[in-house]
């Protein structure tokens, strides 16, 4: 596995079969603590996070044999930095099924770093309506967190510095194979 | 059609003329995000929190006004409004002294309708704050341009290749030159339409084709956008009468049979029924009317996302 850039060291973290197991183990957990599964959503963070969920919710299928729900939750118009930035992303359209009461959100994402995204995230969750409970699924937990937030479901913990940088990179939001590496400048 | 565009870098939105076609593509598609916030239960975000937004319209609109004040709010901006009447602009104040007093109120974002074209050029120049162009004489109104641009987009999934037709007041309208060049840079086929006085063939220099004869336009158009007959704005006669008008351009129930079935009927309003387009033309099914108010809350809310969450 050669990494793509050679400015800076790269080190390969996790292939596509070790993204594989970790997601497969997650659906595992999802269904183990969420009795009724008919009730849950997931509700992936654009773009990775979003194809994260597709895959647990195909792996869930596979297992429990039920079709779960899966959303789109966009949380740029929520964050908390808007107007100190030059430059504003995309912002895209959110999907969720309602009404939300009496269902449980798995909030999914590919790396959880400060909270930040995660905290908009349920504020933009809350605009849908009232869920009965909200979780939290990341493929990376790198640390470092800003606000009282704890992931649910971990792919793997890696402990990092502030100055290195998680890549994730998947077949279908990123044209290369799946693929998790830790940048040091 | 997909924009090729990474990020939003502008502060001001004065034309469609100075925008390129990925960066109208790039509001289009934030357009699609801030529609859907309209379906939530709770129908505002927190984007534009602790902002404060000065609606600023030295010329008369209450649709244009409201939409703004209504997208604000959604953003959860603070808004304060200032027409002609309730300025110093009738006691003598300069145009650039009141947006600086503006500016000294620290208003973030200046929404500016103006009967003067080049005003908002004028003042982004000058100014801090965001400026966003509500309308600036007989020159641009670049966001009904983009609300009218989304709307074809939504009904038809795209508007490269579509024959778009706008028909009236097109010497006067301020809405026919964003229309246009926002449809051109999409790849739209525009045809003009309305007497020689209104229509000049001076617009066949921008791209567009123009015709003095609606009936032979209407059976190959996508769209038909509509303006509205500017009675206020004209000083002299550019048509004898408005009898005339109808007969020779109005949309009425008769000609409004040489469409086609799947042909959008547009109109930016006031709708001025019985003139410009009937009664029932206006409501029938064809008709995309009232959702053009609807995507224009939208897409100023895109817009205020966009220009006023820039950095300062």
């Amino acid at each position: 596995m050669k990494p793509k850039e050679n400015s800076c060291s790269s080190v390969p973290i996790m292939d596509a079969a070790a993204i594989g197991r970790a997601l497969r183990r997650i659906a595992h957990e999802i269904i183990e603590r969420n009795p009724h599964l008919e009730g849950v959503v997931l509700a992936g963070i654009p773009s990775r996070g979003v194809e994260i969920a597709s895959r647990i919710a195909s792996f869930i299928r596979q297992t429990a044999k039920t079709d779960v729900d899966t959303g789109v939750i966009d949380v740029a118009m929520h964050r908390d930095d808007v107007g100190t930035r030059r430059e504003l992303p995309v912002v895209h359209a959110s999907k969720l099924p309602v009404p939300l009461e009496d269902r449980t959100v798995v909030i999914v994402d590919d790396v959880l770093y400060t909270g930040r995204t995660v905290r908009a995230a349920m504020d933009a969750i809350n605009s849908f309506g009232r869920p009965a409970r909200i979780q939290l699924a990341v493929l990376v937990d790198r640390g470092h967190r800003e606000l009282p937030i704890r992931p649910d479901y971990v792919g793997k913990n890696l402990p990092t510095a502030t100055r290195e940088q998680i890549h994730v990179r998947l077949e279908e939001t990123d044209n290369e194979p799946d693929a998790v590496w830790l940048k040091r400048e | 059609m997909t924009t090729q565009l990474a990020h939003w870098t502008r502060k001001d939105l004065l034309s469609l003329r100075e925008l390129s076609a990925d960066e109208i593509k790039f509001v289009l598609e934030t357009t699609d995000a801030f529609k859907q916030v309209g379906t939530r239960e709770i129908k505002k975000v927190p984007a534009l929190r602790g902002k404060t937004l000065v609606n600023f319209f030295v010329e008369p609109s209450t649709r244009t006004r409201t939409s703004f004040e209504l997208a604000a709010f959604r953003l959860s901006a603070d808004v304060i409004n200032i027409s002609a009447t309730t300025s110093s602009l009738t006691k003598g104040e300069t145009l650039k002294d009141t947006a600086r007093n503006l500016e000294a109120l620290q208003a973030d974002i200046i929404v500016l309708r103006h009967s003067s074209a080049g005003a908002p050029q004028f003042l982004a120049s000058r100014l801090k704050a965001s400026m966003i162009n509500a309308g600036d004489g007989a020159h641009e109104h670049p966001t009904q341009g983009l609300l009218d641009l989304y709307t074809i987009r939504e009904r038809k999934g795209k508007i490269g290749g579509l024959h778009v037709v706008i028909i009236g007041d097109i010497l006067f309208s301020r809405v026919a030159r964003s229309n246009i060049f926002g449809l051109l840079k999409l790849g739209a086929r525009v045809t003009l339409v309305g007497p020689s006085t209104l229509v000049p063939r001076e617009f066949e220099k921008l791209g567009v084709e123009v015709s003095h004869k609606i009936d032979n336009v209407l059976p190959n158009a996508d769209v038909v956008n509509l303006l509205r007959i500017q009675h206020e704005r004209q000083r002299r006669e550019y048509f004898p009468g408005l009898g005339e008008y109808i007969r020779l351009f109005g949309l009425t129930k008769q000609r409004a049979k040489l469409l086609k079935s799947d042909c959008l009927i547009m109109h930016p309003g006031p709708i001025n029924r019985g003139v410009e387009i009937d009664s029932e033309v206006a409501d029938g099914l064809q008709s995309v009317i009232l959702e053009q108010v609807t995507n224009g809350l939208a897409v100023r809310m895109a817009v205020l996302y966009l220009c006023g969450g820039i950095a300062p």
